[in-house]
């Protein structure tokens, strides 16, 4: 799902680094943040909502919506929209509200 | 607590232009900006803007931020620049409270701070709206533009103004089918030329439509859409089913407020500035002496409207700070004779409506 190419823009995408979602290795560039990383992995769905536990996407790319937070190396409530990918991070899928540690 | 004379919350256009016009006013700045790169929605604008020669009309949006961070260049020292860095509050002492990264918090006191946060994408109500695939055009034009990264492979879009017709353009660019652009309204709202691109791809442009569902199970398996009549109702026995994975929403933008809000400044609901927007007065200054804003935070419009106001709120904000501009008088009536040319057509004419509601007298 990456563009190879592109009539104006060229991407130069930094090193590659592997990742896991939910245990299943992946890989991605540095310099993207998670949340485009995991959707050139072809997964649409970062989580559930917190009530009805319905499935959640993300929304606006730009911090603002939260509709894309998951859990990262443990940390819960993470937007992955604005945070950037690093080498051999553990991403979950969120199910509930989260807890702090 | 850091020191600067000017604060500025936001480097998209207008707090760029803000940051330039308050230096050279002679006053120190500090951008602080969410981002991790300053230009704001010109990050993603790989189309020519249109406009005026002032506001670099003909040039890709994407090319503008450097041209603006060349005028900042020179000032050296006197300008800092935060990325990665997120304002979280103006307290009622004056003091600007804002995120580093993910962990170190930061307070400022500065003598007057300008707010150009620009906006956020507005959602739009239907059976199903929050099912992953359904995202803001402006996100799909994130990923694609600076990540390099396609939504999907069939995307329905809803919305026929600009952003949703360019965004559909840069869809196909980016080697992704569109498979319709649907509109509520009975005419197309963005420009002739963006609509005739894509016509000409081949791409229906269905006005007096709307999508009352979305289907799928975990993620956007399909949409149904409507014809409607002219008074915005679905019309029964219309409904259509399109096979699509991802929903483009591009029903407008809202100003981004709540900095403002929590600040106390009185804010007032004027749907030709398109949501809820600081009261001001002509000098660019909200109800809260030395909080000024510029672009879209005041009312959503163009980025070439956005760099004028900065302009000229960041000369206002200067002033008040201690640092009146030489020809200062000269100056002001020339960036007001520009936005006035702007907003010269149809659409300025609504933006104007509008800032006549908002605007005070003094
Ligand atoms: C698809 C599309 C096409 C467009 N085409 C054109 C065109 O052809 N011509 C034209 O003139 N205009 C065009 N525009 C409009 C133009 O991009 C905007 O009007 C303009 O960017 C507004 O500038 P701004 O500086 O007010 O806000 P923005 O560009 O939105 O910048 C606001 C900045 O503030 C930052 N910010 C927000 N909150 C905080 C906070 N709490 N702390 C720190 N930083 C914060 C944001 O990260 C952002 O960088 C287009 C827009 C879109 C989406």
């Amino acid at each position: 799902m990456r563009i190879e190419e592109h009539p104006i823009l060229t991407f130069e995408r930094g090193k590659e680094l592997t990742f896991y979602l939910d245990g299943e290795e992946m890989k991605g560039y540095e310099g993207e943040t998670i949340q485009a990383a995991i959707h050139a992995n072809k997964v649409k769905l970062l989580g559930y909502s917190s009530e009805l536990k319905r499935p959640r996407g993300f929304y606006c790319a730009i911090g603002n919506c939260s509709s894309c937070m998951m859990t990262v190396d443990g940390v819960a409530n993470v937007k992955t929209c604005t945070t950037l990918l690093k080498e051999g991070m553990r991403v979950e899928t969120q199910k509930d509200k989260g807890v702090l540690r | 607590m850091r020191e600067t004379e000017v604060l500025i919350i936001g480097g998209g256009p207008a707090g760029l232009c803000a940051a330039v016009s308050a230096l050279e006013s002679g006053a120190s700045v500090t951008i602080l900006e969410r981002n991790r790169r300053l230009g704001g929605q010109l990050v993603k604008q790989t189309h020519m803007f249109f406009g005026s020669k002032e506001q670099y009309a003909s040039f890709r949006g994407i090319d503008i931020p450097a041209i603006l961070l060349e005028k900042l260049e020179k000032y050296g020292d006197k300008l800092r620049v935060e990325t990665d860095c997120t304002a979280l509050g103006i307290y009622e002492d004056g003091v600007v409270t804002a995120l580093f990264g993910e962990e170190r918090y930061v307070k400022y006191l500065p003598k007057a701070i300008v707010v150009a946060t620009g906006a956020s994408e507005k959602a739009l109500a239907f059976e199903n709206n929050d099912l992953p695939g359904i995202y803001g055009a402006g996100a799909v034009q994130t990923l694609m533009n600076v990540y390099g990264v396609k939504p999907g492979n069939k995307v329905l879009m809803v919305g026929a103004g600009n952003i949703g017709l360019i965004v559909s353009y840069q869809l196909m660019q980016a080697g992704v089918e569109v498979v319709a652009v649907l509109d509520a309204a009975p005419k197309i709202g963005g420009y002739c030329v963006h609509a005739s691109k894509i016509r000409r791809a081949g791409v229906p442009i269905l006005v007096s439509h709307t999508v009352t569902r979305a289907l799928g199970d975990k993620t956007l398996e399909g949409a149904i859409v409507c014809e409607m009549d002219e008074k915005f109702n679905v019309i029964e026995g219309t409904e259509k089913r399109y096979d699509c994975d991802v929903m483009c929403i591009s029903v407008g933008l809202t100003p981004l407020t709540e900095l403002l809000g929590m600040a106390g400044c009185e804010m007032k609901y004027v749907p030709e500035l398109s949501g809820i927007v600081p009261a001001r007065n002509k000098a660019y200054m909200t109800s809260r002496d030395g909080i000024f804003v510029a672009g879209d935070v005041s009312g959503i419009e163009e980025a070439s409207a956005a760099m004028v106001e900065g302009y000229l709120a960041g000369l206002h904000c200067a002033a008040y700070a201690g640092y009146k501009s030489e020809n200062f008088a000269q100056k002001v009536e020339d960036l007001e004779g520009q936005l006035a040319k702007l907003r010269g057509g149809p659409s300025g004419a609504h933006i104007l409506r509008g800032i006549q509601k908002n605007v005070k007298e003094d």
